[in-house]
């Protein structure tokens, strides 16, 4: 059995949307014990992606998507947000995510990095990948140990 | 339905603004159109309440620098006000608190109603 729960939800890459993500992000987020403040900074971060996505993925695309992917570990959680058309393989496309490089991200967000700087900035891990679409990934830790006992006195 | 709302009074030399809502992608658009409209007067005195604010990203701090050039532009003042902890961080992270004339709500933001 691995060690996390996967969760896919795909969306047209429209902005109305954006907010469905957050939600779902909001949901997931609660389930792990994460604080309400560690919950803003979560859907700050991906609709920072998110909108992304929506601005520069597709342009002059009318059906593309976005893929929200999220692996829910009993610590952290693992976001990705991408504008694969088709579904991916979490697995497969964290392994060939790469170190952070500077020039690669300007190029990729045009909205002149306030955007990835909050990403960085709200997350403890954020990563690019650029094959075959755009793909962030990024990670935040629960940091509260107490929070994560509240959590499983509740969900059992 | 998600939306952004702005309403806008005269109170002497100083216009008051209130935007409730969550401000992204979606509703950007929106909130650019009313700040816009607005007629800046040299003198003048601009004040936004953000305490209604219940979602905001990098789209919406856009929208506020791009209003805040504009008013500086005529020489009037623009003072954002109310802001919650949360909001309050997002303009510090960024560094636009040091920019901007920034008054923070002093209540604890402890509502689940943004979620």
């Amino acid at each position: 059995m691995r060690a996390f729960d996967y969760i896919e939800i795909r969306v047209p890459a429209k902005s109305q949307y954006a907010s469905v993500i957050r939600l779902a992000i909001s949901g997931l987020a609660m389930r792990i014990g994460f604080t309400y403040d560690e919950i803003e900074d979560l859907k700050i971060a991906t609709g920072e992606a998110v909108t992304n996505v929506v601005h520069h993925a597709y342009t002059g695309h009318e059906e593309g998507e976005i893929v929200l992917g999220c692996a829910l570990f009993k610590n952290k959680i693992e976001i990705m947000v991408a504008d694969y058309g088709s579904g991916f393989n979490f697995e497969e496309i964290k392994s060939k995510i790469g170190p952070y490089n500077e020039n690669e991200n300007i190029a990729m967000l045009r909205e002149g990095g306030l955007g990835l700087y909050l990403m960085e900035a709200l997350m403890d891990e954020v990563k690019l990948n650029n094959e075959g679409g755009v793909t962030v990934f990024m990670t935040k830790y629960v940091t509260r140990e107490q929070v994560v006992e509240n959590v499983e006195r509740i969900t059992t | 339905m998600m939306n952004v709302n702005v309403q806008f009074r005269e109170d002497g030399n100083v216009t008051r603004g209130l935007i409730e809502g969550e401000i992204d992608t979606y509703t950007a658009p929106i909130l650019r159109a009313e700040l816009d409209a607005i007629r800046v007067a040299n003198g003048m005195l601009i004040e936004l309440n953000l305490s209604k604010i219940s979602y905001m990203d990098s789209t919406g701090l856009g929208i506020i620098v791009a209003f805040y050039k504009k008013v500086t532009k005529e020489n009037a003042q623009l003072k954002l006000v109310g802001l919650t902890n949360r909001l309050g961080r997002l303009f510090d992270i960024t560094g636009l608190s040091d920019l901007m004339d920034i008054e923070m709500d002093k209540k604890v933001e402890l509502s689940y109603e943004s979620i």
